[in-house]
């Protein structure tokens, strides 16, 4: 069938089982919006394409499909860079699809022309740019195919104007070309027997779970493991939610803003199992301290994750649903001894705490509040700075998929474009983004598109007046020099009601239920400025560089 | 210590970007690089030799993995192997110097590959030692140029790095 390649571009995107994009138009991706025109695929323009490819990417997390984002040549693919190196970092699938400049002006600094598969050569999985429009439908295909599979992550395909376009005489057809790509699969079996020989003689196991569990789906796997040896399970950021909170056998998160007990657990323990993580140093602390007497068995898709941070005894590379229950097969339930009675102790002696006095609110108290509201049933997305780190440590999450936020790139004015997408993924869930006031500022123009396409997120603005998080650290490592770290916001509920939203302003304890019941009744977007304590902290903290036992609060 | 890696890589427009942006990115050391395309036009071969302990090469050898072009990595620096490299020197000569140019040439097995009044330009092909040794002893007449191709090299006897092993034929 004659087609062309606008044409072409979104039959794949329908075959590869994409219906939604976000996006943002411009001169090079016209061809392209003028056959979405006709299509039944689920546009939803953003208002700034950092809102579309982080929808996307809040899209993907919540769905476990990959997120499309589109946008056209020049500053449209430029805006898309932070998004893109974001679902990088975090392992995200997604594909970036930009407008490019026709073949016949490329490399002559054309209007509007900008290299952007050079530009994202060092944060994609892999990036295209289509120079034939007979390969057109193989690239979209290997495109999602790489960005789905292995270690998820993102793909852009660049597709100049002319290509778009042009036509072509087209059928689908299945073809891949990718003789360098095998993701590994099963575990090696002479590494699984090495590990069996480790974890028979261990006495103190812990486990150290990640994103990795949430995207291999291998939860179940994992909670299995962990009750047939009794072995205490940590999460890192990006793997809450992973292991239900509220098992007995649940530390919570560890590292930087972990709780004691994790890290005490990770100090202390004498097999360390990770699970689907990579060793980042806001986890590790001082690498030479981490796990001192563990022998570390370590398995994860990405076998250039082993011994790249940390030495490790033991490395499986393989999928981990796979290679668990390739454990799970073979391993005998074991009694509680000693070690689960000494964990136990810890979790009673260090509970995470905050000094629930004054008349101030307390981020955490609202934190928790909306865990009971919620029924702990929400979806969260967070921005980066305190509040983020308040989110992971006071919403007891249980469900994988449910917390999402920028863990590896850290990222302000994430959370809010991705629990649009959130939404769009999950239309009948609560969607909460717990935001901050610096954070919310730098995305704020997405209510526009929250309203536009009735979207009933809830933001959750904890408003301290600062970049807090930057406060806190000039605060404990620079001597209270608060430089630049302070700031005002503007009045958020004639924000809110300007864009057409709900707005609320809460000063008292005893308005918070009330006003969190009301915003999850409502079926409008919600902007909700929690006015909270403005020195409070994030503790325990491991000041960077420190081993984990050595936490300051 | 120094290794030397076979990488079998997709003849696609980027692919020198990749590679050569991982090595600086990550931080590794090339000491050369060299590529063409093989038998097979879709497929080149990249010959790098880079520094670094056990613990780099396995990360250079798995990141490089990591690339959806690469294909196929082999470290061919503990393994019987050739190895190769070219250099064309252009060296002073004069009516008093040429005849002494001409027989470190021919000591060296050197092809005089263009003669002018003032210089001749002389192409040596060797191993690494070999191409360093030529090069000091033409260094007394003055080198006025001097471009080396980077080393290429490939494994003795059965053994061979192709698309789909390294393996030993039988
Ligand atoms: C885009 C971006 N710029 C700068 C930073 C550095 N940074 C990390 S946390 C933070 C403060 C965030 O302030 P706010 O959103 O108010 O959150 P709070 O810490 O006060 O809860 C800053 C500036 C970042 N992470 N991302
Ligand atoms: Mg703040």
């Amino acid at each position: 069938m004659k087609m062309s390649g606008a044409e072409i571009l979104i039959d794949s995107l329908k075959e590869m089982g994409a219906d939604t994009i976000f996006g943002y138009p411009g001169g090079q991706a016209l061809p392209i919006y003028d056959a979405l025109y006709d299509s039944d695929i689920n546009h939803l323009l953003t208002r700034h394409e950092q809102g579309a490819v982080h929808a996307a990417d809040g899209y993907a997390r919540a769905s476990g499909k990959v997120g499309v984002c589109l946008a056209t040549s020049g500053p449209g693919a430029t805006n898309l860079v932070t998004g893109i190196a974001n679902a990088y970092m975090d392992s995200v699938p997604l594909v970036a699809i930009t407008g490019q400049v026709p073949t016949s002006l490329l490399g002559r600094d054309s209007f509007q022309e900008v290299d952007i598969t050079g530009i994202t050569l060092p944060i994609t999985k892999h990036n295209y740019i289509v120079k034939d429009i007979r390969d057109l439908g193989r690239i979209v295909k290997e495109a999602f195919y790489v960005a789905s599979t292995g270690r998820p992550g993102p793909v852009l395909i660049d597709i100049p104007k002319d290509i778009s376009a042009g036509e072509m005489d087209y059928h689908r057809n299945g073809f891949l070309d990718l003789p360098g790509y095998n993701p590994p699969r099963k575990g090696k079996e002479e590494l699984l027997n090495q590990a069996f020989k480790a974890i028979a003689i261990s006495q103190r196991p812990v486990i150290y779970a990640g994103g990795g569990v949430v995207s291999a789906a291998a939860h179940q796997e994992l909670k299995q493991l962990a009750e047939t040896l009794l072995a205490p399970v940590a999460t890192t950021l990006m793997g809450l939610g992973g292991f239900p909170e509220d098992h007995p056998l649940a530390l919570g998160m560890l590292g930087m803003h972990g709780t004691k007990y994790a890290n005490y657990a990770i100090c202390d323990c004498d097999l360390l199992i990770a699970v689907g993580v990579r060793f980042d140093d806001r986890v590790t602390g001082k690498v030479e301290s981490f796990a001192p007497h563990a022998k570390i068995i370590h398995i994860d898709i990405d076998p250039a994750e082993m011994g790249k941070n940390v030495r490790v005894d033991i490395p499986i590379a393989g999928d981990l649903k796979i290679v668990l229950n390739q454990l799970l097969e073979r391993l005998e339930a074991r009694l509680a001894g000693a070690w689960q009675d000494k964990v136990a102790t810890w979790k009673k002696e260090y509970p995470l705490e905050f000094n629930e006095k004054g008349s101030g609110l307390k981020p955490q108290q609202i934190i928790q509040e909306i865990y009971r509201l919620t029924e702990g049933q929400a979806r969260v997305t967070t921005e980066v700075g305190q509040h983020q780190m308040w989110a992971a440590q006071y919403y007891t999450y249980t469900k994988p998929r449910s917390f999402i936020s920028s863990g590896g790139l850290g990222t302000m004015g994430y959370g809010f474009p991705a629990a649009l997408g959130v939404q769009v993924a999950c239309p009948e869930e609560t969607v909460f983004d717990i935001a901050g006031d610096g954070s919310i500022q730098m995305n704020i123009q997405e209510l526009a598109t929250a309203v536009d396409y009735q979207l009933p997120v809830n933001v959750a603005i904890m408003n301290n007046g600062y970049l807090g998080m930057v406060r806190q650290w000039q605060e404990i490592l620079y001597n209270r020099r608060y430089s630049y770290s302070e700031m005002k916001s503007p009045d958020y509920v004639k924000l809110a009601e300007a864009y057409g939203a709900e707005g609320y302003q809460i000063t008292r304890q005893d308005e918070v239920a009330e006003v969190l019941q009301a915003a999850i009744q409502s079926q409008k977007p919600v902007l909700m400025d929690f006015v909270i304590e403005r020195e409070e902290n994030v503790l325990p903290f491991v000041p960077p560089g420190k081993a984990l036992n050595e936490m300051l609060g | 210590m120094y290794h030397t890696l076979a990488v079998l890589v997709e003849n696609s427009p980027g692919v020198l970007a990749r590679v050569a942006g991982l090595f600086s990115r990550r931080g590794y050391n090339i000491d050369s690089l060299a590529v063409g395309r093989t038998d097979n036009p879709t497929i080149s071969r990249m010959t790098i030799v880079v520094e670094g302990d056990e613990r780099v090469l396995e990360q250079v050898s798995k990141q490089l993995h990591k690339l959806v072009d690469v294909i196929k990595i082999g470290d061919i620096t503990a393994a019987p192997h050739v190895d190769r490299e070219l250099v064309l020197i252009k060296v002073n000569a004069n009516a008093n110097t040429r005849g002494e140019v001409m027989q470190i040439a021919q000591v060296f097995r050197a092809a005089i590959v263009d003669y002018g009044h003032k210089n001749l330009t002389l192409e040596c092909t060797g191993n690494q030692e070999k191409i360093s040794a030529f090069e000091e002893a033409l260094q007394p007449f003055g080198i006025k140029e001097l471009v080396r191709t980077g080393k290429v090299a490939m494994l003795r006897g059965a053994k061979y790095t192709n698309i789909t092993k390294t393996k030993e034929e039988d």
